[in-house]
């Protein structure tokens, strides 16, 4: 046993920024009439990305998980991104 | 003495040899430089060819930038070595910061194909040197992810420092302010979409990209002699 540490989920959503072309959405977007589907707007695409960090607790889990999704998932010029610790990984 | 060229080559790039070649043509050496490499002090100059990077998981060039060689590269490009990024190279020397701004998808969603003509804004860097601005070259792009943006901050600095290097005549891709091509602050480090070494040769149908590696030649030799001295 190392410490007290544990494992934590941890799920990251990139995605374009307000103000950036997402022409992925905009084409979903477009797509939908044909479905039938009304009154669905301001559809933006993105990527998620889930993976398990060791770390003391939550919160430090989340700091990590932050430092991964700013400098590698999202790029941010034009991207944003959001992370959250989704509970703790199933011990195997 | 003619000028000696490293050409990065990542997993997945596919225009090396097409740079290789040009720059043969043109009179100047050029190798190829593995990424897994970590150094490229045997040079006067670095191109970053086209390709797909890495397989351009992630985002183009996102996965690059964490390649052995790039901290060479980064290196090279502090002390005033010149460094060109070419479509996918173009697409790394943003994520890897060493050139600013982003290259998003294109406007329309459309990959292109195509020849399109570019105006030569300064000639106040390495690939650009010996061109007077204002010519217009006509150079193929090759690519989905060439909508350059940035922030209007640095919009307004790339044009009051002359940093747009080339500006698309009919912009094909929704780039702001049409830009094509962008340089460093230093003006040694250069990132454009349109691919100049497939337009080096008769054969190709333009030899207007010739003038911009004949210029990256020139700046090569120079900067060299600068380092000797």
């Amino acid at each position: 046993m190392v410490g007290s540490q544990e494992t934590f989920s941890v799920l990251v959503e990139v995605r374009l920024r307000p103000g950036i072309a997402d022409p992925q959405g905009a084409t979903i977007e477009r797509a939908l009439p044909a479905l039938g589907l009304k009154g669905i707007a301001g559809v933006r695409a993105g990527k998620s990305f889930r993976f398990d960090i060791v770390a003391d607790d939550e919160a430090a889990a989340l700091a990590q998980g932050t430092v991964v999704a700013e400098r590698v998932l999202a790029n941010p010029v034009i991207e944003e991104s959001s992370v959250t610790v989704t509970g703790k990984a199933v011990a195997g | 003495m003619a000028a000696r060229v490293g050409v990065v080559m990542f997993p997945g790039t596919n225009c090396e040899h097409d740079v290789i070649q040009a720059i043969h043509r043109l009179g100047g050496e050029a190798e190829l430089v593995w990424h897994g490499d970590s150094s490229v002090s045997d040079y006067d100059a670095l191109i970053l060819p086209g390709g797909f990077a890495h397989g351009d998981y992630l985002r183009p060039g996102a996965i690059a930038r964490f390649s052995p060689v790039m901290e060479a590269v980064s290196k090279f490009a502090a002390d005033g070595g010149p460094v060109v990024g070419i479509c996918n190279g173009f697409q790394v020397l943003t994520e890897a910061g060493l050139l600013p701004g982003a290259l998003q998808k294109n406007r329309g969603l459309r990959f292109l194909c195509t020849t399109v003509d570019v105006r030569v804004e300064t000639d106040r860097s390495v690939l650009t040197s010996d061109v007077s601005p204002g010519t217009v070259l006509s150079i193929p792009i090759n690519h989905f992810e060439g909508n350059f943006t940035c922030d209007a901050e640095t919009l307004a600095l790339l044009q009051r420092d002359d940093r747009v290097i080339l500006r698309y005549v009919d912009n094909p891709n929704g780039s702001i302010d049409g830009i094509a091509g962008v340089c460093n602050e230093a003006r040694n480090v250069v990132g454009l979409m349109p691919h100049p070494e497939r337009a080096s040769d008769p054969l190709t149908g333009s030899v207007d990209g010739a003038e911009l590696l004949c210029s990256l030649l020139t700046s090569a030799l120079t900067a060299a002699r600068a380092d000797v001295a």
